[in-house]
């Protein structure tokens, strides 16, 4: 094994720990909203809600670091340029998240100077890190730019995977420039914000997911090259064709021109093409395979991503798209219901499917299979779709009662968070909350057994002995 | 077959993708100067001197913010500098309080807690928060309750005490009262001219 390789389980370790802190932060921010006063003073909503959506960024970021790491040496058969700045970064990365979240609980907030934004939170959704773990990130980034770039160029071979890989990463660093500065105006913020958040979520992150998966359908099911690349290629035609300007369907209420609600509604409801064009990828290829793998975990999670990054991302997300209807779902829990759908089918499901594929090289196991992997998915996935359909149903209500008849006021929203429909939607998001993390649990078991040498042996006898595997 | 190779392909992806950032950055000039303060759609922040109203607008079909006579706030006519030093604060008071991580602004943010986009229009300040605060101005019943949101409890979910000082808390009310005026194409919707009771 490749050191990068090492390194890369390194980071899919401490992915999945931030996925758990996240579910549980999850599991306190949905309680804030069950029960009034929950630990009012102490950790509040905006804590635990910080929490909980910058793990989950982390996380994520984790996993296509680790995802990279894992799959460069072997595209470009060689070590990575710069491993051992690479492994320093790690431990900084992890030292500075545990820093930035110890101080969110203390610590939470301070008055209202630079200084606050500098050392205990910038206050900006998804991006609250201060400025300086910011410079962190910002320093993490550029080495694993250094290292894919100069790995690269020193094995003289850019394949097109690589190619896309390399171009995609400039914006991933460059739009992470605008975590920094501490606009007055809240329109000019928000504008540029989105470019933040929409085109990494919606442009650049679809992009690198998309070359991780391009990379483990070779791996997992021996791919095409040619066809792995003509697929990727029409995918970034179609995500940057769409999703540059389909950044429209942000600029609709911040005060920008109204022209925004003609070109951002247009190009966001062209945002699913791509993500359809996934789907039909990889049932075509699963098709051709006759859904023979050598890890079955691995590819039911590639499916689920197909699958969830369509109706997650593109068909939640175009339902409330539209500016006519986006008027009154836009900020209500219909919002959160696209949000957990499309972040769980578009990357968090890809995430786990390589850790599934990496786990199977790294303990050299044929086969690749278990109980637990069948359970923790099932769960993962109904306690997933539970808690959308659960936000969906609080969304509708919120949408009708607050904004269309209550007229968005204090007095309208907070009749609408206390009308029947809303809190049984928010009551059974918890529910499916909690369905959720036994999922997660019993994923963990798995990572930590699954293909050992020990379990890997009983598997043979027990096929051998006719039993089940 | 042209389209069996991948080079199609990679061009159709350089081009779609470099067309789609020029149309961005020219549309990016136009919205920036459209939202700059004394701009088309975002008014100069000595728009907390004036009295803001919030009006449905038959010709554009929806409601718009509407910029009426004098009406000084916290009893001050503040310059253009002064209310400039002002709105930063208030920024600030925003970003350090993590408000976002609660509320939403202009529907953006978390959903816990009301969307403050017109914040500074809503009936409630004068129908409860000033007899309650025993204020005589809007302004004033704001920046009580921001300071202490402990001492008036209103509905079930309750605002946490976030140590806010008056000069913040006045910064805070400024800005809110800043942002009520921005053009926002009509977002939200009939906001204060419905009243519930259900």
């Amino acid at each position: 094994m490749f050191r990068s390789q090492q390194l890369a389980l390194r980071y899919f370790a401490a992915a999945m720990t931030l996925f758990g802190i996240m579910i549980v932060a999850g599991l306190l921010a949905s309680t804030h909203y069950v029960q009034d006063g929950f630990m009012l003073n102490k950790l509040d909503f905006s804590i635990t809600k910080t929490l909980h959506i910058d793990t989950m960024i982390i996380w994520l970021l984790m996993g296509f670091i680790g995802a990279v790491y894992w799959f460069l040496p072997i595209e470009l058969e060689r070590e990575v340029e710069g491993i051992k700045l690479a492994e320093i970064m790690f431990w900084i990365f992890c030292a500075a998240v545990a820093v930035v979240a110890a101080v969110f609980i203390f610590v939470q907030y301070g008055p209202a100077t630079e200084m606050s934004l500098w050392f205990i939170n910038q206050g900006r959704k998804y991006v609250e890190a201060p400025r300086w773990a910011a410079i962190g990130i910002t320093l993490v980034v550029l080495v694993f730019v250094y290292n894919v770039v100069a790995t690269a160029l020193k094995a003289k071979k850019i394949t097109g995977i690589v190619g896309v890989l390399m171009v995609d990463l400039i914006p991933l660093f460059g739009l992470y420039l605008i975590a920094f500065p501490s606009i007055t105006n809240m329109s000019e913020d928000q504008y540029w914000w989105w470019w933040l958040v929409h085109l990494w979520v919606e442009a650049t992150w679809e992009i690198l997911i998309g070359c991780i998966m391009a990379l483990a359908l070779m791996q997992l099911l021996g791919t095409n090259r040619r066809i792995v690349e003509t697929w990727l290629y029409i995918e970034v035609a179609l995500v940057l064709g769409t999703g540059i300007l389909g950044l429209g369907h942000h600029y609709f209420w911040i005060g920008t021109p109204s022209y925004w609600l003609g070109i951002g509604g247009f190009f966001s409801a062209l945002e699913p093409l791509p993500l359809l064009g996934m789907v039909v990828h990889a049932v075509y290829d699963a098709g051709t395979h006759r859904m023979k793998t050598t890890n079955k975990p691995a590819f039911f999670w590639v499916m689920a991503e197909a699958f969830g990054n369509f109706i997650g991302g593109g068909v939640f997300g175009f339902m409330m798209t539209l500016p006519q209807i986006n008027l009154f779902t836009h900020g209500t829990q219909w919002t959160v219901s696209h949000g957990h759908f499309a972040f769980w089918g578009a990357y968090g499901c890809g995430i786990i499917a390589v850790i599934y594929l990496a786990l199977q090289k790294a303990r050299d196991a044929q086969q690749l299979d278990s109980t637990a992997w069948k359970w923790s998915f099932a769960l993962l996935n109904l306690g997933m779709v539970g808690m959308v359909g659960a936000l969906l149903v609080s969304g509708i209500a919120q949408a009708f009662y607050e904004r269309a008849m209550g007229g968005s006021t204090l007095q309208a929203f907070m009749e609408a968070q206390t009308n029947v429909w809303f809190v049984q939607g928010i009551v059974m998001r918890l529910v499916f909350g909690l369905v959720f993390a036994v999922g997660y649990v019993i994923l963990i078991v798995d990572l930590l057994a699954i293909g050992r040498k020990r379990v890997a042996t009983e598997n043979f006898k027990a096929r051998a002995a006719g039993g089940p595997a | 077959m042209i389209a069996e190779d991948p080079a199609f392909w990679r061009a159709g992806a350089i081009s779609s993708t470099l067309v789609m950032l020029v149309v961005l950055g020219f549309l990016t000039v136009d919205s920036l100067a459209t939202i700059r303060p004394g701009g088309a759609n975002v008014p100069a922040y000595t728009v907390i001197n004036k009295e803001i109203r919030y009006e449905f607008d038959v010709e554009s079909n929806r409601y718009r913010p509407v910029i009426g006579a004098e009406q000084l706030l916290f009893g001050r006519n503040y310059s253009a500098q002064e209310a400039e030093e002002t709105m930063r604060l208030g920024k600030l008071v925003i970003q350090s309080r993590n408000c976002m991580n609660c509320h939403t602004f202009f529907g953006n943010g978390a959903y816990y807690a009301p969307d403050l986009t017109k914040a500074w229009l809503d009936p409630a300040w004068q129908q409860m928060w000033m007899p309650m605060t025993q204020s005589s101005t809007r302004e004033d019943a704001m920046a009580i309750f921001l300071m202490n949101p402990e001492k008036f409890p209103t509905w079930s979910r309750q605002m946490p005490n976030l140590n806010i000082t008056r000069k913040e808390a006045e910064a805070l009310v400024a800005y809110l009262k800043w942002m009520s005026a921005v053009e926002t194409n009509g977002f939200p919707i009939h906001f204060g001219h419905i009243q519930t009771n259900r």
